[in-house]
């Protein structure tokens, strides 16, 4: 499903991300990224999601060569990724249905396709009673919720995280580790970027180590 | 409100030189050639002559003054009588008037039929007075060519207000243009209300423009008229018709559109997940 070979990213300024990296990531497989800070876990999940191209090496998403997908493709490309971020980015200025409704709107779905289905996402997180509220009247653990269920409402076929738990408590996080896994269950791959190496051990699904932004075993 | 202002602009100079046109095309009735002809020439070769002209395409008008009634006339207006009657011969020749066509209100036409007529047997000399008329011709086509570049130029403004309030906007936005962008949000799809609120501008903006305009040919109407009657003219300020208020909104539209389209484009670019 996702196919790394030899990928190594570098910033305009020089600073190497990414060194050398060899990975694949079978159809419908859960795998967490761990390392410390300024590792190169999100930067391996932005390649992905085509925010930034990486400098040499092959990427293979979904049998689709990522060099070879021009910008105005990007966008298309986008459709079949859920991204959920450490910092939730809803936008503040709409209610809860808004923020979970923008990808199927961005989709073309139909109004009714859009409600049906934003009530379903948000029932699946537990948040439905929430649906016309604004994200400022929510908490951390809420939002984060919400951002997963925005993620998933249009059923991507691969899921991305970045940091989902790092503003989280122990209890919040293990229930948002269980989200991911009751989604992965359904087929979706999932791979979440986290520096909480202790916790996701215990979860039992691969664990990609990154170090100076190469792979190391554990 | 800003954008409606630097419409109404444009839009009233436009409305002032509708105007400024018909006062010149009053002007242009008023011109008038007086054909003097020869004294050999007599009556029925006068009325010969004043037939043939009456049906040329450059003459409007034809009036043909007998020798005879101009002495008298003269007679009148002067209060020589005795002395014009101590004269062996009537010393007047016959007299055209004409009053030429104007197409296009081309001054330079008078001038190629005066050329035409000129070398005519039977024309002695030709007379008119046509510095003022040039005069105000040259004036008007400063006029028009200064409204073109101030038109120019509000038009060019029109367009920076819109895109740079667009381009404000797509800053205010930015963290929703990204989060779009991050779940497969096209360029097209994300401009779209911008250039929806292009047209809005644009819209609101010729609306403005039209009303200010309105207002200002009500205030104007009254003492422009009174002045014209102390000129012995009936001139009334033209406003906008229903064609010129429709360009005005279209134009309000476009300008709407072109703005914010080129502000979307240069700025949209520029912001990316990050």
């Amino acid at each position: 499903m996702i196919q790394f070979t030899n990928v190594s990213m570098v910033y305009p300024r020089g600073n190497k991300a990414l060194q050398n990296i060899d990975l694949n990531i079978d159809k419908g497989e859960m795998v967490y990224i761990s390392g410390h800070s300024g590792a190169g876990k999100s930067t391996l999940l932005r390649l992905i999601n085509l925010v930034d191209r990486h400098t040499r090496g092959q990427i293979i998403v979904k049998g689709q060569n990522l060099e070879r997908i021009r910008n105005k493709r990007v966008a298309k490309f986008r459709r079949n990724i859920g991204f959920i971020f450490q910092d939730h980015k809803l936008l503040n200025d709409r209610t809860i249905f808004d923020n979970v409704a923008l990808p199927l709107v961005i989709a073309g779905n139909t109004h009714q396709d859009i409600k049906r289905r934003v009530q379903a996402s948000l029932d699946k997180v537990g948040l439905l009673s929430k649906i016309n509220n604004y994200p400022m009247e929510l908490s951390s653990g809420e939002c984060q919720r919400i951002g997963f269920a925005r993620a998933v409402v249009h059923r991507p076929t691969i899921l991305l995280a970045d940091e989902p738990t790092g503003n989280l408590d122990p209890a919040l996080s293990w229930e948002m580790m269980k989200l991911f896994e009751q989604f992965n269950q359904v087929g979706v791959t999932v791979m979440i970027a986290s520096h909480e190496l202790d916790m996701i051990k215990h979860m039992h699904k691969r664990i990609i180590v990154l170090n100076k932004g190469r792979t190391v075993d554990i | 409100m800003v954008i409606g202002i630097a419409l109404a602009f444009p839009t009233g100079f436009i409305v002032f030189l509708d105007n400024i046109k018909v006062v010149s095309s009053n002007l242009d009735n008023t011109i008038e050639l007086n054909l003097f002809l020869k004294m050999d020439v007599n009556e029925i070769k006068a009325e010969a002559l004043a037939d043939k002209l009456s049906n040329h395409e450059d003459i409007k008008k034809i009036i043909l003054i007998r020798r005879d009634e101009a002495l008298s006339e003269y007679k009148k207006l002067s209060g020589f009588d005795n002395v014009l009657d101590s004269l062996d011969e009537n010393p007047f020749p016959n007299l055209i008037l004409i009053k030429p066509k104007f197409k296009n209100n081309e001054n330079s036409q008078i001038a190629d039929l005066v050329e035409e007529l000129k070398i005519m047997p039977e024309i002695e000399n030709i007379q008119y007075d046509n510095k003022w008329i040039n005069r105000l011709t040259k004036i008007i086509e400063i006029i028009k060519l200064v409204v073109l570049i101030l038109s120019a130029l509000l038009v060019a403004s029109v367009l920076l207000i819109i895109g740079n309030t667009i381009r404000l906007s797509i800053y205010n936005h930015r963290d929703e243009i990204e989060i779009t962008k991050l779940f497969g949000g096209s360029d097209s799809f994300i401009q779209r209300p911008f250039l929806y609120s292009g047209f809005w501008y644009g819209i609101f903006g010729g609306l403005i423009a039209w009303f200010l305009v309105l207002i200002s040919i009500s205030i104007l109407g009254d003492p422009v008229k009174k002045l014209s009657y102390l000129y012995d003219a009936n001139f009334k300020l033209v406003g906008l018709g229903l064609t010129d208020t429709l360009t005005l909104l279209a134009v309000g539209i476009f300008l709407g559109i072109l703005g914010s389209w080129i502000a979307v484009k240069r700025h949209l670019r520029s912001i990316e997940p990050g």
